[in-house]
């Protein structure tokens, strides 16, 4: 049952992932990638991990893509199409990724992992209790550090997204 | 862990993933696409952190805190590109690489 949910998802993912970055529209190829997000948050609750999932569709879901979303309206025609790369860079640029799946994919396949059988559930509360516990292997310092960090990026955003207008520029 | 489903095939499933990513952002001209396809390269890293943790380290939960980090810093980046975006769109009327001469005013 769980094999079948984890094929169905992957296949999910793979074709909403193919046609989120070759798809002409710009809105449609936010909403694929919505899809994707959602199919990884489907991987987080089949491996037992109930709140990276939840972080997964809170912040993803329901942050960047809505932000997406707004900037693809604030800047774009809905029906306008995007320029399409030549068909000559396509090619060069498929032949090289496909080379590099090809080696990533020989090298996982030839390391033997010692895969420890286990059905372990993890508790939200232990996961909380790593990220604020001041001991040994506690995480308190990065989660501020973290915290921090976002809370700049968000003054850095709305500085930067103020700006100045194109007629101010030329003054 | 996924009963029946071995860590070769969740690995295999975000390389695919990953070089989707590569391939978006090489072939695209386009900032927001751009950033599309940098979500998705970042995406099948954090589930590769997750998957490792739970199949060869299930006693600790290291994995699960780095890959709460990497979801705050990929917000954070978003948040910030697209303020670039928007800016930018504001002084050249433009989003294509190519028209992205001057970030600099």
């Amino acid at each position: 049952m769980e094999k079948i949910l984890f094929y169905i998802l992957a296949i999910i993912m793979i074709v909403f992932a193919i046609a989120s970055v070759s798809s002409r529209k710009m809105l449609r190829s936010v909403v694929y990638l919505l899809f994707v997000l959602i199919g990884m948050a489907g991987i987080y609750f089949l491996i037992d991990y109930n709140f990276l999932a939840a972080i997964q569709l809170t912040v993803y879901a329901g942050g960047i893509i809505v932000l997406m979303i707004f900037s693809v309206l604030l800047i774009h025609h809905i029906e306008m199409e995007l320029e399409v790369a030549k068909t000559i860079k396509k090619l060069i640029t498929a032949i090289a990724c496909l080379a590099g799946l090809g080696i990533f994919l020989a090298t996982i396949y030839s390391h033997p992992f010692n895969v420890i059988e286990n059905s372990n559930s993890t508790t939200i509360s232990e996961i909380g209790k790593g990220f604020l516990s001041y001991e040994a292997g506690g995480f308190i310092l990065p989660f501020e550090v973290i915290s921090v960090l976002l809370l700049a990026a968000m003054i850095g955003a709305i500085v930067i997204a103020k700006g100045t207008k194109k007629s101010e520029v030329k003054k | 862990m996924i009963l029946g489903v071995s860590i070769y095939e969740i690995l295999t499933l975000t390389s695919i993933l990953f070089f989707i990513g590569v391939y978006g952002f090489i072939t695209r001209t386009n900032l927001i696409s751009m950033l599309i396809s940098v979500e998705l390269i970042l995406n099948s890293s954090v589930v590769n952190f997750v998957v490792i943790n739970k199949y060869l380290f299930p006693e600790v939960l290291q994995g699960v805190f780095f890959s709460v980090f990497i979801i705050a810093v990929a917000a954070a980046e978003t948040a910030l590109a697209i303020a670039i975006i928007i800016n930018l769109y504001r002084l050249i009327s433009s989003v294509e690489v190519k028209d992205t001469e001057v970030m600099k005013y």
